[in-house]
């Protein structure tokens, strides 16, 4: 097997904007706040950046194609700038980019933006799209919500679990990402609720509800990354690494054959037991400190759990409902308020919950830090839907760990 | 030896206007309507048109029959989505017939089918023949009460006939009673007394008589009489004058269907033919623009016709819709906001639709032929994780499969003409699956492994453009016999 990833590259710097409806604002003030941010973390300035990845998922509503636009805003000095799209793992398909470009020896400093403008559409939830030639007429007339509803009663049928249970776990799912979301400035969603307000709340797709459904926000989200030996050089002491990069893409078998039941993610199932292999993890619930999953939806958090092997196949609920994924639980999930409240700007997710594991690791998150001292993050994207999808996970902690 | 009719199917929409929600709708500018309140009429879902009514009512009809025998298929209605692209050719694909069957629309008068139905039985191979409508009358007239949508097909030619003719007349008149020009979507009448006294009184008897005397018979021989149309009490005063039983005279469904224009004839002559026993004599005329009389006698073939569905099935198979703007809503009677997400671009673009027609139209998808995988769309690579052998499927028809839900929402986000847009992964008997819109679901009564089948619908209309687009979708199956 090949070696991996692990401990090859460290983050230098990083930036996040304020998520949220940025009504003032154009893309490229978002990517520029970002990057003004991880610029003075980083400690260096634009003309020592040798390639740049530019991730934005539904471009054709703001900055357009190509990696020109991410060049202008930052006027970056002619180098190799590339826009990558992979659904809602476009974020960490840009940072792909820059941790291999480092590692392979082509660039000593790379960055990563992710971008999405996504609040100039008219309406609420994500913009309604073509979806190519062929697929536009036989696909089903499935929007996001729809689409990822569906685990609710394929798990509810394979773990008999009652449409009420169910309910209420995927409630304190959102309740939890509330209570995170208000202790962050940049979160899109500040406002806590009960579980109440969960179930009271007007159905988008059964079963879910619109407090079952993240934030549709503006927003951008940047990495820089170097070698651990030149962070060294350029001063840090303190350093965050990547421990392992891993995509898996769906090719068709879960959409067109009939050995997958509905209820949860192959490529998360996949993509997970690489990540841990090439990070060396054994135990995922012993030794993760925290994580950030896609929790688009509250049921795509809770069968996550599972399809991450944290918790057993058929008890996230359980887990759930005990408070194993609190701020104060034993592995931490979307401490910084997640999608749910952190809010969605699809090409910068991922690079916001890297984002967020590497100020955790740094003991740099504020009132949201967490308790324990963390070791070992995992960050989580799902793109497209249940039956075809692109998962992204990426694996961060202290260098050496 | 002489064409008769080999088998015969119908469709009828699911949903069912209550006359009473018209009626108290409108009955504030139009007190008569109250007298025309009565019953129910079949109404399309918004994903309906004539065409697909007419695929369905095909399948019926084609129950048990070997489709290759199928050399003809002729389509009648007044009520086409398209004005030029040939509809039957559409409904063609669907069946998977296209390819060996010469297809021809019939049009411009409420007698199309029956003239039609003389032509095919006139002679030439197995003919197909559908007849389809779905007329469109204006709010608060008395046509939204009366007419109904629905399908009818026959399959006429030589061979065993469940009924075979023995005398036909026809007569052609320039008699005006109602009209509609390319231009306008509604069409125009005159005054009902004139149009019985005139019309039906004058035009059709002597045509009866015409063909009682081509056939040799006497008219207390004619054992059903099928006579469409809405004036009250035409078909008795028709069978009086023309001396037919009043005890033949068949029910015209007004109260559970609605006239069904076109269809209407061939929709009796199903529905008769239901309860029919061997050595009956059927009547039955088509009135617009002169008459048919066409007389068929029932042979002992009829009892060993395969179950279908028929028009009694489809009577069963119902739902109460009393909600009337809902039904203005979806027959664009009213300018309803649709919201922003009803603004994407739905083109279709020709050539794709052209070169994806097995799966799109026909729904074919794909057999292994090393491994065996049934699969939809068929691909170049199997999807079977321990086969992925390449070029090795050959076409495989999901159309007339059963499946169950796997998984399933109702999705209030997403736009859809009648909201919530219900849908789901659905697994086919045999193998393969889909994530397919649903339709004529409840969604309140959706569950994994509920039994569902497929029907040929309406997937997008293309408003900029005018454009239809078809595509199949899964409702759920009978649930008893009788629906079949």
């Amino acid at each position: 097997m090949a070696s991996g990833i692990k401990d090859k590259v460290a983050i230098l710097g990083m930036g996040c904007s304020k998520f949220g409806e940025r009504w003032d604002k154009e893309a490229d003030d978002l990517m520029v706040e970002a990057y003004e941010e991880a610029l003075a973390d980083a400690g260096i300035e634009t003309k020592q950046i040798n390639a740049a990845w530019l991730s934005t998922a539904i471009e054709d509503q703001h900055v357009g194609k190509s990696g020109v636009p991410l060049a202008i805003a930052l006027r970056l000095p002619y180098i190799p700038v590339t826009r990558v799209e992979n659904y809602c793992a476009s974020g960490t398909e840009a940072f792909r980019g820059a941790v291999y470009a480092v590692a392979s020896g082509a660039a000593d400093i790379a960055l990563a933006m992710g971008v999405e403008k996504l609040k100039d559409t008219g309406y609420g939830g994500l913009p309604q799209r073509s979806r190519g030639v062929l697929n536009s007429m036989s696909w089903a007339n499935f929007s996001a919500p729809g689409s990822f509803a569906q685990l609710a009663a394929a798990y509810r049928a394979k773990h008999g679990t009652s449409p009420d249970e169910l309910k209420r776990a995927m409630a304190q799912i959102s309740v939890k990402s509330h209570d995170n979301g208000a202790k962050n400035p940049k979160a899109h969603l500040r406002n806590k609720i009960n579980i109440d307000t969960v179930l009271g709340a007007p159905t988008v797709a059964e079963p879910l509800g619109l407090y079952d459904c993240c934030g549709v926000s503006d927003g951008a989200a940047c990495a820089i990354v170097t070698t651990p030996e030149i962070a060294k050089s350029l001063g840090k002491h303190d350093i965050v690494s990547v421990k392992a990069l891993q995509l898996s893409v769906s090719n068709g078998q879960e959409a067109s054959h009939n050995s997958w039941d509905g209820s949860h993610f192959v490529t998360t199932r996949t993509a997970s037991k690489r990540a841990y292999t090439e990070a060396g993890i054994d135990d995922p619930r012993k030794e993760l400190s925290l994580i950030e999953v896609h929790d688009c939806f509250s049921i795509t958090e809770l069968v996550t759990m599972e399809d991450l092997f944290i918790s057993k196949e058929g008890e996230a609920v359980k887990d759930v409902l005990d408070g194993f994924y609190n701020s104060d639980g034993g592995v931490p999930c979307q401490i910084d308020g997640g999608l749910k409240c952190f809010g969605h700007p699809i090409g910068a997710s991922g690079l916001r919950m890297i984002y967020e594991v590497y100020l955790q690791m740094l003991g740099r998150a504020g009132p949201r830090q967490r308790q324990d001292e963390p070791h070992l993050g995992l960050t989580h994207n799902l793109g497209g839907f249940p039956h075809q999808n692109v998962c992204s996970i990426s694996i961060i902690g202290r260098y050496g760990v | 030896m002489t064409a008769g009719i080999l088998a015969f199917g119908a469709y009828i929409p699911r949903l069912r206007l209550q006359r009473q929600a018209i009626a108290a709708a409108n009955s504030w500018f139009n007190p008569a309507l109250k007298g025309l309140a009565k019953g129910e009429r079949a109404i399309c879902n918004w994903d309906e048109d004539a065409v697909t009514m007419a695929v369905e009512a095909a399948r019926d009809c084609l129950t048990g029959i070997d489709r290759k025998s199928v050399r003809g298929l002729q389509f009648a209605s007044t009520s086409f989505p398209f004005r030029d692209r040939l509809n039957a050719g559409i409904v063609a694909e669907a069946l998977d017939i296209a390819s060996h069957v010469a297809a021809l629309d019939v049009t411009a008068s409420q007698r199309a089918a029956t003239s039609a139905l003389l032509n095919a039985l006139n002679g030439g191979g197995p003919t197909l023949l559908i007849a389809s409508e779905k007329r469109r009358a204006k709010t608060a007239s008395p046509y939204e009460m009366t007419n109904g949508d629905g399908a009818a097909a026959v399959l006429v030619g030589e061979g065993p006939a469940v009924a075979r003719l023995v005398g036909s007349a026809s007569r052609t008149a320039d008699f005006v009673d109602h009209y509609r020009t390319d231009d306008q979507p509604f069409d125009y009448q005159w005054e009902e007394r004139w149009i019985r006294d005139e019309g039906y009184m004058k035009l059709v008897p002597p045509v009866i008589a015409e063909a009682l005397s081509r056939a040799g018979l006497q008219p207390g021989d004619i054992t059903h009489f099928i006579m469409p149309g809405t004036l009250p009490r035409i078909a008795a005063t028709i069978a009086k004058v023309a001396g037919l039983p009043e005890a033949g005279i068949r029910d015209n469904l007004q109260v559970a269907l609605g006239e069904t224009g076109v269809a209407h004839p061939l929709m009796l002559f199903g529905h008769t033919l239901e309860s029919a026993k061997a050595g009956d004599r059927i009547l039955v005329v088509g009135f617009g623009q002169g008459a048919d009389a066409i007389i068929l006698e029932v042979t002992p073939e009829l009892a060993k016709l395969p179950a279908r569905a028929g028009v009694s099935g489809h009577l069963a198979r119902r739902k109460e819709e009393a909600a009337y703007n809902r039904y203005l809503a979806i027959n664009d009677l009213v300018e309803i906001e649709r919201g922003m997400r009803s603004e994407v671009d739905k083109q279709t673009p020709l050539s794709s639709l052209w070169r994806n027609r097995a799966l799109l139209t026909s729904f074919l998808g794909g057999e292994c032929t090393k491994c065996g995988t049934i699969q939809i769309p068929k691909s170049n690579i199997c999807v079977n994780p321990n086969c992925n052998a390449m070029h090795t499927q050959v076409p495989h028809a999901f159309a007339d499969k059963a499946g169950r839900i796997n998984s399933f929402t109702a999705d209030r986000l997403t736009y859809s003409p009648s909201p919530p847009a219900c849908y789901g992964m659905v697994q086919f008997e045999g193998g393969g699956r889909m994530m397919l819109d649903f339709t004529d679901v409840d969604p309140e009564a959706l569950e994994v492994g509920q039994p569902m089948r497929m029907m040929f619908r309406i997937k997008d209309h293309d408003t900029q453009r005018g454009f239809t687009r078809y595509f199949w979708k899964a409702a759920p199956a009978p649930t008893s016999a009788k629906e079949s």
